[in-house]
């Protein structure tokens, strides 16, 4: 039986509920992952294996909410990352600072400021995104919002390009790179805590807002049937926004966490780095915001190791080999649900 | 218009009688008006290149360069136009194919590839190494529609949006294997020192002069756009569409929907292998860079600007993009410089074109998501329920390729 299959295994996994799924069952998954990938890197690689992941996993929750509530891949969305970066660095140069801020408090509210105002900024323009490019299309074939999706794409780096020149751009690093933490031979940066600690905090506020509250009760059945939310009494228009807001406030997040990882950005820094987020959101079984999270770490761990092995020009290929054969054997990804396609 | 009177058409019966009459005429003979048409169009670029207002941007030689250059795309275009205008399969990593082919006549027709195959082309053909090209173009063409179907094979079965990631990921895996593999592709510089195509009566085509290539490349295009056209209305044809419109119902009709789109997707392909062919025989040097995704986004944008799913509109979008790409902006950019205005003599036009491809991209899928030229029944499907000429199109109905018909 050939016919049938091809849609049988068709896999839309629809739900951002974060219960959609035995979270002891995830929470084993991803501890054997760490372990093995601790083993196999040694604690210096881990580290960085660690932040990259959380850089990916924050842009990769933005591909699948969105994905989840309105079935779009968002092309946009790794250029909106990438305008976070700019938009962190033009608030950090304007301000006056390139460099390293020593002092704690100062250091602390400059970063509650940078994160704040790159997340809003990105926020809206998500929501600016979604209301003239996606929103008008809502109902037209599936094609249409995905070609205005890359259109935007294409804006967004140019218009980034004609601000900031087609270089490398500078990022002011105002978080010391030289603080570490030395445990027993182990020396871990504290940056690298840092980022991780501001990454899981936002995925773990994501899932109570989605979990616990009006609104992610109203993106949830969203997902799950537009319509029937409508007569529900959900504003659709309003909870998509909201999504997009979400989404691209924690591209922005993540954002900012390169520029103070990296120090340095650039206008086509989206494109690799949203398909590779793309691709962590996939993994994890796209709709469901713990299996992006996953994806995005487990997308660090496989570039850090590649570069590590020395295979670093084989990076890219190495990843999109590991989601081709993930989804040729887990069609809905890792932690996605199989679920028949509708008619 | 309205529905009704749009309903019976299928060649074009509006306007007047001798616009039936031809429409009707090229309906039945489908292959030879094909040939009539693009020897009319092989005919007058070269005389519209050579008068006024064309002449002055640049040489007629230039422009009939340029045109070879844009049939790469049309062929390009053609091809991915039965992956997603008729399938309805979207594939971002289109240029994979196309660089597949180019290097498939690198490895058969340059001292560096003939080495590695261990073969020596210009050893048993002399001067005439360049003959190669002609059995290279069916040779490519195979090549390509192989990986297509070994990209095809694990993950056609993948829904839509599934399927556009994992050939975006083909689409950069590839350049990215010609970049990495050292011994093999000579890395960045990429394989030089191809052999121009030679044919016996003519010799070996040169950098100099245009028309050899000019004139292949409109057989090319010619061939390619009948197979299309045949295609389309075959058997396979009508069953990609019937998969384009509804999988799940094209599958309960007896369609056996992996092996239909598997064809889709090698002959898609295969129609890149033969531009990429010709591409290289034509530039001599191939190298990682020239496939990029910006190559299958200039497709792709020209598939869906000249109407996806027809064939004619199509060609007619990847000719006029490339041209203004190429021509237009280069032209504008000079003019400005000319004239002194202040603000437009600093707008790199060329620079912009990227931003231009973004914005006209989303203005097209907001106001006419059909494209320039559509295919008229994807036209009414975009229409179906629009009564009213001057209606807004944002409100839709929702009579999508997901179904509702």
């Amino acid at each position: 039986m050939t016919a049938p299959t091809a849609t049988a295994e068709a896999p839309p996994a629809r739900s951002l509920s974060p219960a959609s799924n035995p979270a002891l069952i995830q929470l084993g998954i991803v501890a054997v992952a760490l372990v093995i990938a601790f083993l196999v890197l040694g604690p210096a690689q881990f580290v960085n294996a660690l932040t990259l992941g959380a850089i990916y996993a924050l842009v990769a929750i933005g591909y699948t909410m969105v994905y989840g509530i309105i079935e779009l891949i968002n092309f946009a969305h790794g250029d909106v990352f990438m305008v976070g970066t700019f938009v962190s660095l033009s608030f950090l140069t304007s301000l006056g600072f390139s460099g390293a801020v020593t002092d704690p408090l100062l250091l602390v509210v400059l970063l509650v400021a940078v994160f704040a105002f790159t997340m809003i900024v990105m926020g809206l323009v998500g929501v600016l995104i979604e209301r003239s490019a996606y929103r008008p299309l809502r109902n037209a074939p599936r094609l249409a919002p995905l070609i205005t999706a890359i259109g935007v794409s294409f804006i967004l780096q140019n218009v980034v390009q004609i601000f900031y020149g087609p270089f490398q751009t500078n990022s002011p690093q105002i978080f010391p790179t030289d603080w570490f933490i030395e445990i027993g031979d182990v020396t871990i940066p504290v940056l690298s805590i840092f980022i991780v600690a501001v990454a899981v905090g936002m995925m773990i506020g994501l899932q109570l807002f989605i979990g616990r509250t009006r609104l992610g009760r109203a993106m949830r059945s969203t997902a799950l049937d537009r319509d029937a939310a409508a007569l529900m009494g959900v504003n659709i228009n309003r909870t998509i926004a909201i999504t997009f807001f979400i989404g691209s406030a924690l591209a922005g997040a993540a954002g900012v966490t390169y520029g103070l990882q990296y120090g340095v950005t650039r206008f086509d820094l989206g494109f690799q780095a949203g398909l590779k987020a793309f691709t962590a959101a996939v993994l994890g079984g796209i709709g469901n915001t713990v299996g992006a999270a996953l994806g995005g770490f487990i997308i660090g761990f496989i570039e850090v190791a590649a570069v590590a092995f020395g295979y670093g020009r084989w990076g890219p290929a190495v990843v999109f080999g590991v989601l081709v054969i993930v989804l040729v054997f887990r069609p809905a990804g890792l932690l996605g649900q199989q679920v028949g396609e509708r008619a | 218009m309205s529905v009704v009177q749009d309903l019976p058409a299928s060649g074009g019966r509006r306007g007047g009688a001798l616009r039936a009459r031809i429409g009707e005429m090229s309906a039945r003979h489908r292959s030879i008006s094909i040939i009539v048409g693009m020897a009319i169009v092989a005919a007058v670029l070269p005389v519209l290149a050579a008068v006024p207002p064309f002449s002055s941007f640049q040489t007629q030689n230039a422009w009939i360069d340029g045109f070879t250059n844009a049939g790469v795309f049309v062929l390009l275009a053609l091809g991915l136009n039965l992956v997603v205008g008729v399938a309805g399969l979207l594939d971002l990593g289109y240029a994979a194919f196309f660089a597949i082919g180019a290097y498939a006549y690198a490895y058969a027709a340059s001292p560096f590839g003939n080495e590695i195959l261990g073969i020596d082309v210009a050893a048993v053909l002399g001067d005439a190494a360049g003959l190669v090209f002609w059995p290279m173009l069916i040779i490519g063409a195979l090549v390509a529609a192989t990986f297509g179907i070994l990209l095809g094979a694990p993950t056609l079965r993948l829904r839509g949006d599934y399927l556009a990631i994992v050939t975006l990921g083909f689409g950069e895996i590839v350049p990215i294997v010609f970049l990495n593999s050292d011994d093999l592709t000579n890395g960045t510089n990429g394989i030089g020192g191809i052999y121009r195509p030679y044919l016996p009566g003519i010799g070996s085509f040169s950098a100099v002069d245009p028309w050899p290539y000019y004139i292949t490349m409109m057989i090319l295009v010619t061939v390619v756009m009948i197979f299309c056209y045949r295609l389309a209305a075959s058997r396979l044809g009508r069953a990609w569409e019937a998969i384009r419109e509804d999988e799940l119902a094209a599958a309960a009709n007896g369609i056996n929907t992996v092996t239909t789109k598997l064809l889709a997707f090698a002959l898609g392909a295969s129609t890149a292998g033969i531009a990429g062919v010709f591409n290289a025989a034509k530039l001599t040097v191939v190298s990682p860079d020239q496939f990029g995704f910006v190559v299958s986004f200039t497709v792709l944008a020209m598939v869906v600007l000249g109407g996806m799913g027809n064939f004619w509109g199509v060609a007619v979008g990847a000719f006029v993009i490339y041209t203004i790409n190429n021509v237009l902006l280069k032209t504008l950019n000079q003019f400005f410089d000319t004239l002194g205005i202040p603000i437009l003599e600093d707008i790199d036009f060329i620079g912009l074109q990227f931003l231009l491809y973004g914005i006209a991209l989303v203005a097209m899928m907001l106001l006419r998501p059909e494209g320039l030229f559509p295919n008229s029944r994807r036209k009414r499907e975009l229409h179906a329920e629009v009564t009213e000429p001057g209606q807004d199109e944002m409100t839709l109905p929702e009579v999508t390729e997901e179904g509702g018909r």
